[in-house]
């Protein structure tokens, strides 16, 4: 029998399906080939561009699932990224392990599972505490972070700060500098690779947590979490739980965001409350509770300032100077920003994400209204 | 004891600037249960407002305050009716963004108009200090306690006896029953964003005309709204006298900690002070989750 309409789900095993219609199996294969190409073709500032998108992307999965599915607001994103990209750092170094430093792999996976375990312990206080105030105290533990950060100098080099590690390598082959057909590739081209490929784990992984009984469980926690606990949802394990790997993943971005800055420190203009806010911004911008839309947020909210970058030579009002007249260059793309944080919240709640449905839904139910 | 009293008076000092700040959250916490992040942006906003009043339109100070306060309010009551109305009911890190969406706008608002400001606004107290005893006392700071004295007072007096003051407390008990009694509930929110405006240009102005690190006209003076959340939170997010208690609480802690922890506790670093804030506001958040003076939220199932 022929269906009325393939976007119509008709069984628990049309919903678990990832990729329902031949157009999203098309879209994948363009989006593999786009993953391949596109560091072939980028320059160096463009790969910059799409390669922090994808590293925000990561942490802002992780935040997705904490806050678009769980509820569980949080400021914290910031501690966990420099918890990642410190916990790299450190291992990376030449100094440990035998003078080698050790390998990407292994500093990924320890900086994930640190992430984890502080994660868990931030995750206990919210048993207790509640929308507001948990807010207020991921705020502070960016403060805390911070400091600890600036005075552990062994591991982080203080307030002057470290470098990451130069070479990046998996299976032998160092992304840092990856020979491609005669040529070699550029460190963000490289790490393009690297990162999309983890946009790509994390996205699996936090939709199939979603879209199976932990991920219900997960959303009743968020809807109302004293019903979620009468009808035998376990706060304890869920809310920890989305702490934990929240945290993980975070730290996972942590470490990407190191390799790609390299020089790494405790400045409260990279890694304090306002790297926090962007996350927030890019999953409300992109969709609370899609997954996709972290993806689509990451990229305008990266984005954005990047192509104002590159066309402010071409506006009159905007400078790259500091000092003269007219409005400066980053002042602008701030702006912009709040301003954009603003109108999305006022007029488009369901963020990009919800624009996507409404365009879909109107296409697929063409020439009919609804 | 010469130093005690000593490291004492500044951390009251410092407590009433906290104190200020905070003050301008809880009006809003109370009546609307928003955490108002763009707080120190209004601080920040109004510094620069009254250095623009006295220094290019030449108004003399006690005007320029008043003149400000007004456009303070005016800006916060705006914020409200255009963006926060539409978002009653969301969940509360969608509103805390909006608020944050303000602050980054008032901040590159501030840094791109007045690039190079002077260090100070001029002010009746100025930046002398006066002795008592051995202790030396900058005048700004005395000025800092009775203003933030007086307008606790205030607060006090007006929540208590006037009718506008009982229809907001009304409003934040319950906003049906208010609307039944035929209270204004979006009139009683915007009064309260008004006030909170107003009573952040106060906050501007005490650190605006003082010197020193982190205060004085500059672009950081926002800052010390992240600062006044410690002290917000011990107090309770929604108790005006609350906000006090706290605010001297973390000022002392935070000035006493820096004046004896390098002595006695080397290990914690040189600026644990900074962060002795937030340890305070952790230990009482786990002990007493509604803060010393907060009202416990019922939950209906």
């Amino acid at each position: 029998m022929a269906r009325a309409n393939r976007a119509m789900v008709r069984d628990y095993a049309d919903d678990l399906k990832l990729f329902r219609s031949p157009a999203k199996r098309i879209a994948l294969v363009a989006l593999l080939v786009a993953y391949l190409g596109l560091p072939l073709v980028l320059d160096d500032f463009w790969a910059g561009v799409l390669t922090l998108a994808g590293i925000t992307a990561v942490g802002a999965l992780g935040l997705n699932l904490l806050t678009g599915y769980t509820g569980q607001a949080s400021l914290g994103t910031a501690f966990f990224i420099g918890l990642g990209a410190f916990t790299a750092s450190y291992l990376g170094r030449a100094s440990v392990l035998g003078g080698k430093g050790m390998p990407f792999i292994v500093y990924l996976v320890v900086a994930a599972v640190l992430g984890g375990l502080v994660g868990f312990v931030v995750g206990l206080p919210a048993l207790r505490l509640r929308g507001n105030y948990l807010v207020i105290v991921t705020v502070g533990l960016v403060f805390i972070g911070l400091y600890i950060f600036t005075k552990w100098k062994t591991v982080t080099g203080g307030p002057a700060g470290t470098s990451m590690p130069v070479k990046v390598d998996i299976l032998g082959n160092n992304f840092g500098s990856l020979p491609a057909g005669g040529t070699v590739l550029g460190r963000d081209q490289g790490l393009f690779y690297v990162v999309w490929a983890i946009v790509a784990i994390t996205a699996l992984l936090v939709k199939n947590i979603v879209r199976t009984r932990p991920g219900r469980a997960l959303q009743a926690v968020r809807d109302r979490d004293v019903a979620a606990e009468v009808i035998g949802v376990s706060l304890f394990r869920y809310k920890v739980g989305a702490f934990v790997i929240s945290s993980a993943i975070a730290s996972v971005a942590g470490v990407l965001f190191g390799l790609h800055i390299q020089n790494l420190s405790p400045d409260p203009l990279v890694i304090g409350l306002f790297l926090s806010v962007q996350y927030l911004a890019i999953i409300i911008v992109g969709g609370v509770g899609t997954v996709y839309g972290s993806i689509l947020g990451a990229l305008l909210i990266g984005g954005t300032p990047a192509i104002i970058d590159r066309v402010s030579e071409n506006v009159p009002f905007l400078t790259s100077s500091a000092t003269g007249s007219g409005i400066n260059k980053n002042v602008f793309a701030q702006l912009l920003y709040g301003v954009l944080i603003i109108v999305f919240l006022v007029l488009e709640p369901r963020g990009l994400a919800g624009m996507w449905q409404r365009a879909k839904a109107y296409f697929q139910s063409w020439p009919f209204s609804h | 004891m010469t130093k005690f009293l000593q490291l004492a008076s500044q951390g009251v000092a410092l407590g009433a600037v906290y104190a200020l700040v905070a003050l301008g959250f809880v009006v809003i916490y109370r009546a609307t249960g928003v955490i108002n992040f763009a707080q120190g942006g209004l601080v920040l906003l109004g510094a620069f407002l009254v250095y623009n009043a006295t220094f290019t339109w030449g108004l003399s100070f006690w005007p320029a305050v008043l003149v400000t306060m007004i456009m303070g309010a005016a800006i916060g009551a705006l914020f409200e009716a255009i963006v926060l109305r539409r978002m009653i009911g969301r969940p509360v890190y969608a509103i805390i963004l909006a608020t944050v969406g303000l602050l980054i706008i008032i901040n590159e608002i501030v840094t791109t108009i007045w690039k190079t400001p002077a260090a100070a606004i001029d002010s009746p107290w100025g930046l002398d200090k006066i002795t008592v005893g051995d202790v030396k006392v900058n005048q700004v700071d005395i000025a800092t306690v009775i203003v933030a004295g007086l307008l606790v007072g205030t607060f006090f007096l007006v929540f208590r006896y006037t009718k506008v003051g009982v229809a907001m407390r009304a409003t934040a008990l319950d906003q049906e029953a208010a609307l039944a009694q035929g209270i204004s509930v979006r009139r009683m929110f915007a009064l309260s964003w008004a006030i909170a405006g107003s009573v952040a240009v106060m906050a501007g102005v005490m650190l605006g005309s003082n010197a020193g690190p982190g205060i004085g006209l500059s672009a950081t003076i926002g800052l010390v709204a992240l600062k006044a959340f410690p002290a917000m939170v011990l107090g309770g997010l929604d108790s005006p006298g609350g906000a006090i208690v706290g605010g001297l609480i973390i000022g002392l802690t935070q000035i006493l900690t820096g004046g004896y922890q390098p002595e006695y506790v080397k290990f914690l670093g040189d600026s644990f002070s900074d962060v002795m804030p937030y340890f305070v506001m952790l230990i009482v958040l786990l002990i007493r989750p509604y803060g010393l003076f907060g009202s416990r939220e019922v939950r209906r199932v």
